[in-house]
């Protein structure tokens, strides 16, 4: 047998096994795990340690699915922005049609494991998020609208509810208040960034608000978020999940968030260029420590409980 | 006869076929694991809720 059918002309841009992992954004994939992780521990019902771990893994895939499929959507602007030239699709490693396929089948795939480890409701949940991040966000509203970022924040904003339903098996006003407290956050924390840094979206034709409304809207908008974060942050902190130790860091951080969306709305950009957008930049690292530290507070009234500690009594 | 050494582009494409196949025998561990644990919770219903 003769090698003759082997391409001597190395293609260097031929996948590997982590470029199909990039494509289900394992970043954004950290964040779901924790936030369904979370939604699951802090739940009133116990789940087998096994089924959990694989309930966990298979909303991971879920969220990477989606990952994948909006890549594929999304290759053409990808290609036009620095922060995305490099992704697998527009890098040429990864092909189109590859990324439509492992997005399709880990997407069904994902969703029926989950029904049949968990439950159908956890499972339906998944497939519903995977829908409105595919679909209503990236296919619809991503290039169409401005609040964009408000849109795609409530597909990130799934995981915990998916999480207590695995344990529950339905939904409650604890779930819809996680869920809330990560959709409200998602706008301040964009909109903060997307103030200090010169993204390129305006060139691939995704409306950005800094760009459709101006600077100064996008401050008032980043207040008013703020505003209604602390709301659903507090009221998540009175419900069966919240105790003591959560309201005080809800407290703490949601006073320290609406000082920092004050100051960033109440000045220009003469004055956020002149400091090298201070403020803005301590918001946008202030909502990093927020999120985190919520559901982090959340886990620990949850591990108290088994010792007389957490919750309201 | 001697064998050529490995073109870059086959480590390439083992290292692919590797992770797979790492991939797909976790994936049977794992549903075993679901199915040991499903079964048992059939006759020891308390097994399944972990305390």
């Amino acid at each position: 047998m003769s090698d003759a059918s082997f391409d001597t002309s190395c293609d260097t841009r031929e996948a590997e096994f982590g470029d199909y992992f990039a494509l289900l954004k394992p970043r954004v994939m950290s964040l779901v795990v924790f936030t369904a992780l979370v939604g699951l521990a802090v739940a009133p019902v116990g789940v087998h340690p096994l089924i959990a771990f694989a309930s966990i893994l298979f909303i991971a895939v879920g969220g990477g699915a989606s990952g994948a499929l909006n890549m594929w959507w999304d290759a053409d602007i990808d290609r036009l922005m620095k922060r995305t030239q490099s992704r697998p699709i527009p890098s040429g490693k990864v092909s189109e049609g590859e990324a439509l396929a492992l997005g399709v089948i880990l997407s069904f795939f994902s969703c029926l494991m989950l029904a049949l480890a968990a439950n159908i409701m956890a499972g339906a949940l998944l497939a519903f998020t995977i829908f409105f991040y595919v679909v209503i966000y990236t296919m619809w509203l991503k290039r169409w609208t401005p609040q964009n970022i408000v849109i795609g924040g409530a597909a990130g904003a799934f995981p915990p509810m998916i999480g207590w339903a695995v344990a529950t098996g339905g939904v409650s006003i604890e779930s819809v208040l996680m869920f809330a407290l990560t959709f409200a956050w998602t706008p301040p924390h964009f909109w903060a960034l997307a103030l200090f840094t010169k993204g390129d979206y305006a060139n691939a034709g995704v409306p950005m608000l800094t760009v459709t409304h101006g600077r100064k809207a996008t401050r008032a908008h980043i207040l008013g978020y703020s505003l209604v974060l602390a709301f659903v942050a507090i009221a998540l902190g009175m419900t069966s999940i919240g105790g003591p130790t959560y309201m005080v860091v809800a407290v703490v951080l949601n006073a320290m968030f609406i000082k920092g969306a004050w100051d960033v709305f109440r000045r220009n950009d003469d004055a956020s260029e002149a400091d090298k957008h201070k403020a803005e930049r301590g918001l946008f690292k202030l909502s990093l420590a927020y999120l985190f530290l919520h559901y982090g507070a959340l886990l620990i009234e949850a591990g108290l409980k088994p010792y007389g500690l957490g919750g309201w009594g | 006869m001697a064998f050529k050494p490995d073109h870059e582009l086959h480590k390439r494409r083992f290292g692919r076929n590797l992770g797979l196949g790492l991939v797909l025998i976790g994936f049977v561990a794992l549903v075993y694991g679901i199915t040991v644990v499903k079964v048992s919770a059939i006759y020891h219903p308390a097994a399944e809720a972990a305390e």
